[in-house]
C-alpha cells in the first residue's frame, strides 16, 4: 500500500471515503494519480460488523455534536442527531440499503419541468441524462447493480411479498425487488446475499457493495492510493494565488498535521463538507472557501421521506431477509394533477425491534403505541422517498458557541418542509395506507421521517457561478483546484436514492480531473 | 411458514392489564419483590418505595402485558446505581415522585403506585409529561426495554442472524397466507 509524504505537494487529497470520496480515490489511483484519502473514522472489515442495531449504531455512526433548528420533527425528536450517517472507511455506503436508481431524465431539468415554485430555489442541473448514461452504466457495473447489465434481481422476502400483493391490488404496474447493489449471484469476488437482514448495520457477508471494502481496495492495489484513518480535516489552506495547497487535520490523539496537495476534493457528506468550507475562511475568502456566491451550506435537502407500517392478522416476519429489496416506481413521475410537483418511490423497509421502538412514533407512549409493538412480528413496512424542494433558508451553518474536541465549530442543520414536501408526503401516506389495507391490514401507522440518511445539496452545482458553488464537473467556481465530490454537489435531489448518482458523478469527475492535471490546467 | 412461539399471555397478567390490580410489587426494607418473589431488586440510594413507583411508572409508559415487571425493573435498577454518583439525579427523582404522588393523592386519594386502575395512573402521568423524570424514564425505557435481548423472543424478533447463515434457508420468503386475503 502506498504511503505518501505530508510534504508531497503533488498528491490529490480527498476528504472522506464514502460513495463520492472512496470511488473518486479508486478512479484517480487507477489512472495513476497519487492520492491520499483522509477519513475521519476507522476501518472495519465485513466480519467486524454486528447484527445488533444499537451496538452497530455505536460502532459506525457519525455521533459528533450537531444541533438542529427549523420546523422538522427531527429537530424535536432527535435534536442532536439530524442525520444518520457513518464515520468510517466507506462512509455511509456501509449503512446504505443498496438501492441504486438512476434519475429520471426530467429530474436533471426540474426548473424547466416544474416552472417557478414559490419558496423553492430550483435550478436545472448543468448536465443531462444523455451525458450521464455512460457514467451510470459504469457505476452499475462497478457496483454490481441488479436489474442492469443482465444481472438478475433478488428473490422477494416476506415483506416484499406483502408489498407486491398490495401493489397489484392498487393497480400499480412497475414493482419489483429493486435495482439493488447486492449480489444475487457471486460477483466481483463477493458472495451472493444470504438474506441476513441488518443491511443498515454493515453487510457481514460483503454481498452489498460498499466503497469501503470494494472500491478502496481496488485503488490501494495500484500502489497509488493511501487511506489515512482517524484523520479529521479541520481546514483547507490556500496560497497567495488563491489556489488550495493543503489541508490541516487532527489524528486520533488530537495531534495536528498538514498534508500538502496539488488538488483537494471534499467528500465529507452534505453536513461536514459545507462545515469544512465555512471553517476554511481566510483574509482572501472571508465568507468561507468557495463561497463568493454565499451558497455554501444553503439548499440543504434530505428527500421528502416518511414510512408506513401495517399490522396484519397473521405473521409476516418482515425483518427476515434483505432490508430494502422492493420498490414501486409508479408514483415517481411528475404529475402536478396530484397537487404537487415531482414524485416519490415506495421501497420496502424493515427495522429490528429496538429501532422500531425508537422510530415508529418518536416520543409516543402508552397502550396505542405498545399495542402496535406487540404485533411487531405481524408487521410489514415501507419507506417513502421523494424529491424535496431546495430552499435557500434550509442550510448548514457553523454554531456560534459550540466547538468539537479539536476546536472546530460544530454544524447546525436548519430544515423546514416546503409546502410541496408536505403535500407529497400526505399523498404517499394515503397511497401506501391503501396499498396495505388492500391486503387486509388491520392497523396502519404513518411514521414521520427519521434522521436524514440522504443529505444533499449544500454545495450545489450550477450553470452560473452566482447560483451555486461548483460547475458541472464539481469544480469550485472560485478555486479551480478545489472539487466537491459528494452528494452536496446535487443541484436538486430527484426522487431516487442518491448513491448511484454520487458514484457516477465521482467517476465522471475523475476523468475530468485527470485531463485537467495532464494538461496542467490544475 | 416458520412461526415462532411467543410466551402465552397468562391469566394473571391479562387481568392486571385490564382492571384488577397494580399492587404486584411488595416493598420490604430496601428491597422490592415481584409477584411470587419471582425477582427482587435491592436499592441503596433511592428508597425501595420510590423504586417500586418507578417500576410501575415504567410499565404504565410502555405497558406490555406479556412482559414481567423484571424487564422494567432492569432499566430502573440502573437509576439506583446512577443516583449514588449523581446527587442531582437522586434529588430530581425524589422531588418529581413527590409531585406525582401529591397530584395522585389530590385526585385519587392514593399514592400513584397504589392506584388500582391503569387508566387513572395514566391520567396522572399525562398531567406530568413535562416532568424531567417522565422524560428520562420514557427515553431510557424506549432504548433499554426494547434492547433487552431477553424480551426479543416475546415479540417474535429473532435478532442476530449472520451466524445462522441468515434467513436464506430459514424462512425469509415463507409467508403462506397472502392468497387467502
Amino acid at each position: 500500500m502506498a504511503k505518501f509524504s505530508k510534504s508531497d505537494n503533488s498528491v490529490a487529497v480527498i476528504i472522506g471515503s464514502g460513495a463520492g470520496g472512496g470511488v473518486l480515490g479508486m478512479e484517480l489511483a487507477l489512472k495513476g494519480i497519487k492520492t491520499v484519502i483522509l477519513e475521519a473514522g476507522g476501518r472495519h472489515n465485513p466480519q467486524d460488523f454486528v447484527n445488533d442495531e444499537w451496538a452497530s449504531f455505536g460502532q459506525i455512526s457519525w455521533l459528533d455534536k450537531r444541533t438542529t433548528s427549523g420546523d422538522w420533527r427531527v429537530a424535536r425528536d432527535f435534536s442532536g442527531l439530524p442525520s444518520w450517517i457513518v464515520k468510517a472507511v466507506g462512509g455511509s455506503t456501509l449503512h446504505w440499503a443498496g438501492a441504486s436508481l438512476r434519475f429520471q431524465p426530467h429530474e436533471w431539468k426540474v426548473k424547466t419541468e416544474y416552472g417557478n415554485i414559490k419558496g423553492a430555489s430550483l435550478e436545472d442541473w448543468p448536465i443531462d441524462h444523455k451525458e450521464m448514461d455512460k457514467w451510470y452504466t459504469k457505476a452499475e457495473n462497478h457496483m454490481g447493480t441488479l436489474g442492469t447489465g443482465g444481472r438478475e434481481r433478488l428473490p422477494g422476502n416476506n415483506n416484499y411479498k406483502v408489498f407486491e400483493a398490495g401493489a397489484k391490488r392498487m393497480g400499480y404496474k412497475d414493482f419489483h425487488t429493486g435495482n439493488m447493489s447486492i449480489n444475487s449471484k457471486p460477483y466481483d469476488g463477493r458472495i451472493a446475499c444470504q438474506q441476513i437482514g441488518f443491511c443498515f448495520q454493515g453487510c457481514k457477508s460483503g454481498a452489498k457493495w460498499s466503497s469501503g471494502y470494494v472500491s478502496i481496495p481496488k485503488g490501494e492495489a495500484t500502489g497509488k492510493l493511501e487511506v489515512r484513518t482517524h484523520a479529521q480535516v479541520l481546514k483547507i489552506e490556500h496560497g497567495k494565488d488563491g489556489k488550495v495547497n493543503g489541508v490541516v487535520y487532527a489524528d486520533k490523539k488530537g495531534t495536528i498535521h498538514k498534508q500538502r496537495a496539488r488538488i483537494v476534493c471534499v467528500a465529507g457528506n452534505s453536513i461536514e463538507s459545507p462545515r469544512l468550507l465555512l471553517n476554511s475562511e481566510s483574509n482572501m475568502f472571508k465568507n468561507g472557501l468557495a463561497n463568493s456566491s454565499g451558497q455554501v451550506g444553503r439548499n440543504y435537502m434530505r428527500h421528502m421521506t416518511a414510512s408506513t407500517y401495517a399490522i396484519f392478522e397473521r405473521p409476516v416476519y418482515f425483518y427476515r431477509g434483505t432490508t430494502m429489496a422492493g420498490i414501486v416506481t409508479d408514483e415517481s413521475r411528475n404529475d402536478p394533477s396530484r397537487g404537487f410537483v415531482g414524485g416519490y418511490e415506495l421501497e420496502t423497509l424493515a427495522l429490528g425491534l429496538p429501532f422500531m421502538a425508537a422510530f415508529l412514533d418518536p416520543g409516543q407512549w402508552g397502550r396505542e403505541f405498545t399495542a402496535s409493538m406487540d404485533q411487531y412480528d405481524h408487521m410489514a413496512g415501507l419507506w417513502i422517498v421523494g424529491e424535496d424542494m431546495p430552499q435557500a433558508s434550509n442550510r448548514v451553518t457553523l454554531h456560534k458557541k459550540f466547538k468539537d474536541k479539536f476546536g472546530m465549530p460544530t454544524p447546525n442543520v436548519h430544515f423546514s418542509d416546503h409546502e410541496n414536501d408536505i403535500k407529497m408526503r400526505n399523498h404517499a401516506w394515503k397511497q401506501s395506507t391503501a396499498l396495505y389495507e388492500s391486503v387486509g391490514a388491520t392497523k396502519v401507522i404513518q411514521t414521520p421521517p427519521y434522521p436524514s440518511t440522504h443529505n444533499l445539496g449544500t454545495n450545489r452545482m450550477s450553470a452560473k457561478a452566482r447560483d451555486g458553488v461548483v460547475n458541472k464537473h464539481g469544480q469550485s467556481w472560485d478555486v479551480k483546484n478545489l472539487f466537491i465530490s459528494d452528494g452536496s454537489q446535487f443541484t436538486t435531489g430527484a426522487a431516487e436514492n442518491p448513491t448511484l448518482t454520487i458514484v457516477a458523478l465521482a467517476m465522471r469527475q475523475a476523468e475530468y480531473i485527470a485531463k485537467q492535471m495532464s494538461s496542467k490546467a490544475i | 411458514m416458520r412461526v415462532l412461539k411467543k410466551q402465552a399471555i397468562s391469566r394473571r397478567s391479562f387481568l392486571k392489564g385490564s382492571t384488577v390490580t397494580a399492587l404486584g410489587l411488595t416493598v420490604m426494607g430496601p428491597t422490592i419483590f415481584g409477584k411470587n418473589n419471582a425477582w427482587s431488586a435491592t436499592f441503596k440510594n433511592i428508597s425501595a418505595d420510590d423504586g417500586a413507583t418507578l417500576v410501575q411508572m415504567a410499565r404504565d409508559i410502555y405497558p406490555h402485558d406479556h412482559l414481567a415487571d423484571k424487564y422494567y425493573a432492569a432499566v430502573i435498577s440502573g437509576y439506583d446505581k446512577a443516583a449514588g454518583k449523581d446527587k442531582s439525579l437522586k434529588g430530581m427523582i425524589g422531588k418529581e415522585l413527590k409531585k406525582i404522588n401529591s397530584a395522585s393523592m389530590k385526585k385519587y386519594k392514593n399514592n400513584y403506585r397504589m392506584i388500582n386502575r391503569e387508566v387513572e395512573r395514566v391520567d396522572i402521568l399525562k398531567a406530568n409529561t413535562k416532568s424531567p423524570l417522565f422524560a428520562k424514564v420514557r427515553g431510557d425505557l424506549v432504548v433499554g426495554l426494547y434492547n433487552n435481548k431477553e424480551v426479543w423472543p416475546k415479540f417474535g424478533y429473532e435478532g442476530e442472524s449472520a451466524s445462522k447463515g441468515g434467513y436464506l434457508n430459514r424462512g425469509y420468503n415463507d409467508i403462506d397466507w397472502l392468497d387467502k386475503v
